[in-house]
């Protein structure tokens, strides 16, 4: 199907036209969420496929080409994180289903988070630098309204440090595109890959990817730019918390790979040290932030900060295993994460509090919630056979190869000290006797739409384990080519 | 021109981070606002200066010469300024609930969400509890 890559982008837009058009009826909007959403997933499956059968897939938008009009290009790379998308959009849609109030779902709960999936899947598809300035935008507007939606103290709060940071960086992130417009005229990334290497003074090219550096790294949350997450995660409503710890950050870190692999190829000497100080800073500073937390999803919130840097880690090595790592312990983190963040709800469902302090005895109420809990999160901390273990395993393999013992050794210490906190969650919520003052457990309504995501999610952090090697191989596809730019400048570029 | 544009941009963008440094809610809307006009003409400006060449093909001839006013850099403030006035519309929104809910405009105040210590406002659920 020649249509295919810009299918993703159209069936959420139908998903956000056809749930506006049934704003009174609330049943009709959530039956067409769940469907969209199912069908996005399905779609974006279909695209990986054809990809890696294939090869990269492009779409010329009005048929204009290539360096004049806007491209989508899905490469392996992106339609992995096109198949994330939609799977943590599906099971977010059902979370909702249980975990969203009346009230939040009538002002427009989900046509916005399908605004969101639609700029998510947009900033992954585009092959055009501008145009990844507008999905950018397109998923912010809707993260800005889904944050702050419902109006609760502790949610305007967060929303104001999270709206005004991110609109700092999209101003950054504007100015750096005019840059790379102004010095070769295009905004094309194929075709700015090639015009960029014959800019000269090659200073202004450190400059302006350093720019790009801090205008993504403000999106994706990693080591001086960070703050706005923990300030901000954990003030939503559960449901948006596991959304946005599932895509947003990872988008930024989308960003950050795609213009580190194709635009700013030629030697900056400092660059990948310079990403590795920040990898291991990353990792560092959110562990240690989580370490001292009591509240659930602050707690978490950290963990992202924490989990981002082992990404940033994969690219700073930047060879064939590390990249694969990088990519494999990308699907790992969002659906661990995302699970844990969905567990934390459902405690906080029947309790009634985030405070790991006044809760506990859970193990001994609801043993399946424990286990739901414990598969994702040893799967964080990288214990065998689960899919975090394969994910660092590889990504230290990477780092052997090229001889970077502080950044293994700092990695190492870092999985140690996140089995610490899931530890922590696990004493604190499942294994210590109730607290007395705690109020009696009630039962959960609709609670089979509540866990199914969880059960999913958990399930796959084990599956993806146990088939480590085939999910393996598709990452060290996308790796070869993010490694191979000239396969990408050749697909978009080339008239078929 | 272009120098007095460098200029312009330069002190907008100056000021506008002044600006978000502040701690008065309204003053980092203003801030906001002063760093989008610096960031749109920034961006005229990298598209290079031109006067009175339009970017159209005279009569007979098959090529455009140039110098002639690069149009890519015009639709994409023009894109830009759209997607500006929706985000102002809702950060002015923002904040003026911020306002009426915190009872401050002091962003010394808006710390309750970054607080670690056992603190009933932080912990308060007021989340639907199935």
């Amino acid at each position: 199907m020649i249509h295919l890559p810009v299918l993703p982008i159209l069936l959420s837009l139908a998903g956000v036209i056809s749930t506006l058009l049934s704003w009174h009826r609330l049943s009709v909007q959530k039956a067409l969420a769940v469907l969209i959403s199912g069908l996005l997933l399905a779609a974006n499956i279909g695209l990986l496929v054809v990809v890696l059968r294939d090869g990269i897939q492009t779409y010329q938008i009005g048929n204009w080409i290539a360096p004049f009009g806007i491209t989508l290009v899905i490469d392996v790379f992106s339609a992995i994180m096109l198949v994330l998308a939609g799977l943590i959009g599906l099971m977010v849609m059902i979370y909702s289903l249980a975990a969203i109030d009346e009230k939040r779902a009538a002002f427009g709960f989900y046509p916005l988070t399908l605004v969101l999936l639609m700029g998510v899947c947009g900033s992954f598809s585009t092959g055009d630098i501008f145009n990844l300035f507008v999905w950018f935008e397109v998923m912010l507007m809707a993260s800005f309204v889904l944050m702050a939606l419902g109006g609760e103290r502790r949610q305007i709060e967060g929303s104001v440090k999270y709206i005004i940071l991110n609109l700092l960086a999209s101003a950054l992130l504007l100015s750096s595109t005019a840059i790379a417009y102004g010095l070769t005229g295009t905004l094309n990334m194929a075709d700015l890959a090639i015009q960029l290497q014959s800019v000269q003074p090659s200073g202004i090219i450190t400059t302006l990817a350093l720019l790009f550096l801090i205008a993504f790294g403000i999106k994706s949350a990693i080591f001086p730019l960070f703050f706005w997450l923990p300030a901000s995660y954990h003030t939503p409503p559960v449901a948006v918390t596991a959304l946005f710890s599932g895509l947003l950050t990872k988008v930024g870190v989308y960003a950050v790979v795609r213009v580190f692999t194709l635009l700013f190829t030629q030697e900056i000497w400092f660059l990948h040290p310079l990403l590795l100080w920040i990898a291991g800073l990353t990792m560092v500073t959110g562990v240690l932030g989580a370490a001292v937390q009591y509240d659930f999803r602050r707690l978490l919130s950290f963990h992202i900060i924490s989990q981002i840097g082992y990404l940033i880690m994969g690219l700073g090595l930047y060879s064939l295993t590390s990249m694969a790592a990088m990519l494999y312990f990308m699907v790992h983190v969002v659906m661990a994460k995302s699970a844990l963040f969905m567990v934390s709800g459902l405690v906080n469902s029947t309790e009634g509090t985030y405070n790991l302090k006044k809760l506990g005895g859970l193990y001994r109420a609801r043993p399946g919630l424990a286990i739901l809990f414990l598969l994702p999160a040893l799967s964080l901390a990288g214990l065998p056979p689960l899919s975090g273990f394969f994910g660092k395993l590889v990504l230290v393999q990477g780092g052997l190869e090229k001889s970077q013992y502080g950044i293994i050794t700092v990695s190492l210490a870092v999985s140690l000290l996140t089995l610490f906190s899931m530890t922590k969650i696990w004493i604190e919520v499942f294994w210590k006797p109730a607290p007395h003052n705690g109020k009696p457990q009630r039962a959960t309504k609709g609670s089979w739409v509540f866990l199914s995501p969880v059960l999913v999610l958990a399930s796959l952090t084990v599956l993806f384990g146990l088939f480590a090697g085939p999910v393996y191989h598709v990452a060290e596809q996308a790796a070869i080519q993010l490694l191979s730019p000239h396969l990408y400048i050749q697909a978009v570029l080339t008239q078929p | 021109m272009t120098l007095i544009m460098a200029v312009v941009v330069g002190a907008l963008f100056a000021g506008g981070l002044y600006m978000m440094l502040r701690r008065n809610l309204v003053k980092i809307l203003i801030g906001l606002l002063l760093l989008g006009h610096a960031v749109n003409l920034f961006v005229f400006t990298l598209g290079r200066l031109v006067r009175g060449r339009p970017p159209l093909i005279p009569e007979g001839e098959l090529i455009l010469a140039p110098p002639h006013a690069d149009p890519v850099p015009q639709a994409l403030i023009l894109t830009a300024i759209v997607i500006s006035f929706g985000v102002t519309a809702f950060a002015i929104v923002l904040l003026r609930q911020a306002y009426l809910s915190l009872g401050t405009e002091d962003l010394d105040n808006l710390r309750t969400t970054d607080i670690t210590i056992e603190d009933p406002i932080v912990f308060e659920d007021t989340e639907r509890q199935p």
